[in-house]
């Protein structure tokens, strides 16, 4: 006998036999009305490589569970068998989108470790590179949240800019995306000629293309619809998590590594920090905008200073920057200093050592411990957008479908810094 | 939360009517994106044909460099193998035998020489590791596309800088 009706089932075991340990659902009757949904690993809408099976009501969604882990590359483990110099490529590929932030800020741990003195102007070409990949890591993410509400002319328009600003890396460190910038005590080499102009006209052509990117979408009633009270978190619950950068400051908490423990220099430049009301994707949206343009003022500070600024591009301590090729070639004293170095046997102190950038998604922390051997003990990222992934599902909880993706869009959960 | 006086309260949430109506901004939109249709557009570059210069420092290729008298440089010191941070460079070193003066500069050199481009990541610290001035990333030579394995395994016969004839 085929029955049509359903057998009363018990709602907690269910559950319990589901694997997931926050469901939700008070809504549903029955959980067999649920539907399970694999978000990914591989949906074009998710921009990465992340694994959500969601429970969906309908279309709402009741309760989501992340999977990490799907590019985890042990970057952890293989720095402890690589020496210093050559964990900035592995650093590269954490945040790929600014990876020159990444590259510096481990260049700056590894100084603070070894109590290195990087000249003014270094720093200062730092902060121009830093502030770059912070414009094009925001253009991304917000020009990406436009195509994800289904806006793509408005990406088209600022993706040449950040070609721009990728032609500018290539001139610097010469690289585009993996870029390997900067070197112990500085950067590899001064910024030519090309590169300075390629920057003054950068910082001439951008505005425009901001402002026209962002009269596009600001107040256009669509976007706002889509995105106000969209994937909200509160203050305290941000902060219970451990969220920074633009994700942070969109709730209201002012919070910028730049401002509260200033690093190569950035106590010298001004600007503000903006932050949203309640957190959601508009908030976001608004605070990842006004970053760029504080950023842009950075930069423009930046370049003014930089022909004042004291000493080179390198700092002048024979230990740990590399001789000049000239000097290699024909002196013993630089050929024996180079071999040293690129065997990597600098005389690293016994230590350990934690420094903090703001990156392009928030407080991109490295944590060093260095048992004096020519590599490091142990190495931990701090890596924020690990820490978003965490709080996904409760933002996403109860939107639609095409929400979570907005949401997840607007995090800014870049696939290659959550696994590492 | 207020943790620094530099806070910008940045967004704006509330719609005024003109806004709200959709119509203006509908026109405002259009207008845009329709100002880009009259545009010249010079960002695209048709790639095979027409070629972007590339920076002088950019990273592509390896190239094994002869010095002047046409002899290779590399003297397999084993540097660029071990600055690799993706383990792709591979090399056997051998003695120069008497008569191959004018084949290799130094009294050591390397017999064979391979580049895994499928492990390279051309992040340019061999170069940087060089003391010779053998090991270069040409800025205007990409590695090629391939079909067989093999195929991208780089060894002395594609690396090192054919001699210029006189």
């Amino acid at each position: 006998m085929i029955t049509t009706e359903l057998a009363p089932i018990n709602k907690d075991e269910l559950m319990r036999s589901m694997g997931s340990k926050n469901l939700i659902a008070e809504d549903a009757v029955y959980l067999n009305d649920l539907t399970t949904l694999n978000l990914g690993p591989t949906h074009p809408a998710t921009h990465g490589i992340f694994q959500n099976i969601l429970q969906m009501d309908g279309e709402r969604i009741v309760s989501g569970e992340p999977t990490v882990g799907y590019i985890h590359r042990a970057f952890e483990k293989i720095a402890e068998n690589r020496p210093y110099y050559q964990i900035t490529p592995l650093t590269d590929r954490m945040n790929y989108c600014s990876s020159p932030i990444n590259n510096i800020g481990w260049w700056m741990t590894v100084e603070k470790l070894l109590g290195v003195q990087v000249p003014q102007k270094a720093q200062y070409m730092r902060i121009i590179m830093m502030e770059l990949a912070r414009i094009a890591d925001h253009l991304i993410c917000n020009s990406i949240l436009g195509v994800d509400t289904g806006a793509f002319t408005g990406f088209l328009y600022v993706f040449q800019k950040r070609e721009d600003i990728y032609e500018i890396y290539e001139e610097v460190c010469g690289a585009r995306l993996t870029t390997n910038m900067g070197r112990l005590g500085g950067m590899e080499r001064d910024f030519n000629d090309i590169a300075i102009a390629k920057i003054k006209k950068f910082i001439k052509d951008f505005p425009p293309v901001m402002k026209e990117f962002q009269s596009l979408f600001d107040r256009n009633r669509i976007f706002m619809d889509r995105t106000i009270d969209v994937g909200g978190i509160t203050a305290e619950r941000a902060l219970n998590y451990g969220f920074t950068g633009p994700n942070l400051r969109a709730t209201g908490v002012d919070y910028d590594v730049r401002v509260m423990n200033p690093y190569s220099g950035y106590q010298d430049f001004q600007f503000e920090v903006p932050i949203g009301e309640s957190g959601d994707t508009y908030d976001r949206y608004c605070v990842r905008n006004e970053e760029i343009w504080q950023s842009l003022r950075i930069i423009e500070q930046a370049m003014e200073k930089l022909p004042k600024a004291e000493g080179g591009h390198f700092a002048n301590d024979a230990r740990y920057y590399l001789p000049a090729k000239a000097d290699v070639y024909t002196k013993m004293e630089a050929l024996i200093y180079h071999f040293k170095i690129i065997m990597g046997e600098i005389d690293a102190p016994v230590g350990e050592v934690y420094h903090a950038v703001e990156g392009g998604n928030g407080e991109l922390g490295y944590y060093l411990i260095s048992d004096g051997g020519r590599t490091p003990y142990r190495l931990h990222f701090r890596r924020p957008c690990f820490i978003y992934y965490q709080a996904f599902p409760e933002m996403c909880v109860g939107q639609s479908l095409s929400d979570a993706i907005l949401t997840m869009s607007s995090l800014n959960v870049i696939a290659g810094e959550l696994d590492a | 939360m207020q943790l620094s006086n530099r806070s910008k309260k940045v967004s704006n949430k509330k719609m005024t009517f003109a806004e709200k109506i959709y119509l203006p901004a509908i026109a405002g939109g259009l207008s845009i994106t329709l100002k880009h249709f009259f545009r010249k557009n010079t960002a695209t570059i048709k790639y095979p044909e027409q070629q972007r210069p590339m920076s002088q420092v950019f990273r592509g290729l390896h190239i094994l460099k002869r010095d002047e008298e046409g002899r290779e440089r590399c003297t397999a010191c084993g540097l660029c193998a071990l600055a690799c941070p993706a383990e792709a460079i591979t090399m056997v070193a051998e003695e120069r035998k008497k008569g191959e003066e004018h084949l290799y500069r130094e009294e050591k050199y390397a017999s064979t020489y391979e580049v895994n481009m499928l492990r390279c990541i051309f992040c340019g610290l061999c170069e940087e590791a060089c003391p010779k001035e053998a090991i270069f990333l040409q800025n205007n030579v990409m590695a090629p596309a391939f079909f067989e394995r093999d195929q991208v395994i780089y060894g002395k016969d594609k690396l090192v800088e054919p001699v210029k004839k006189v």
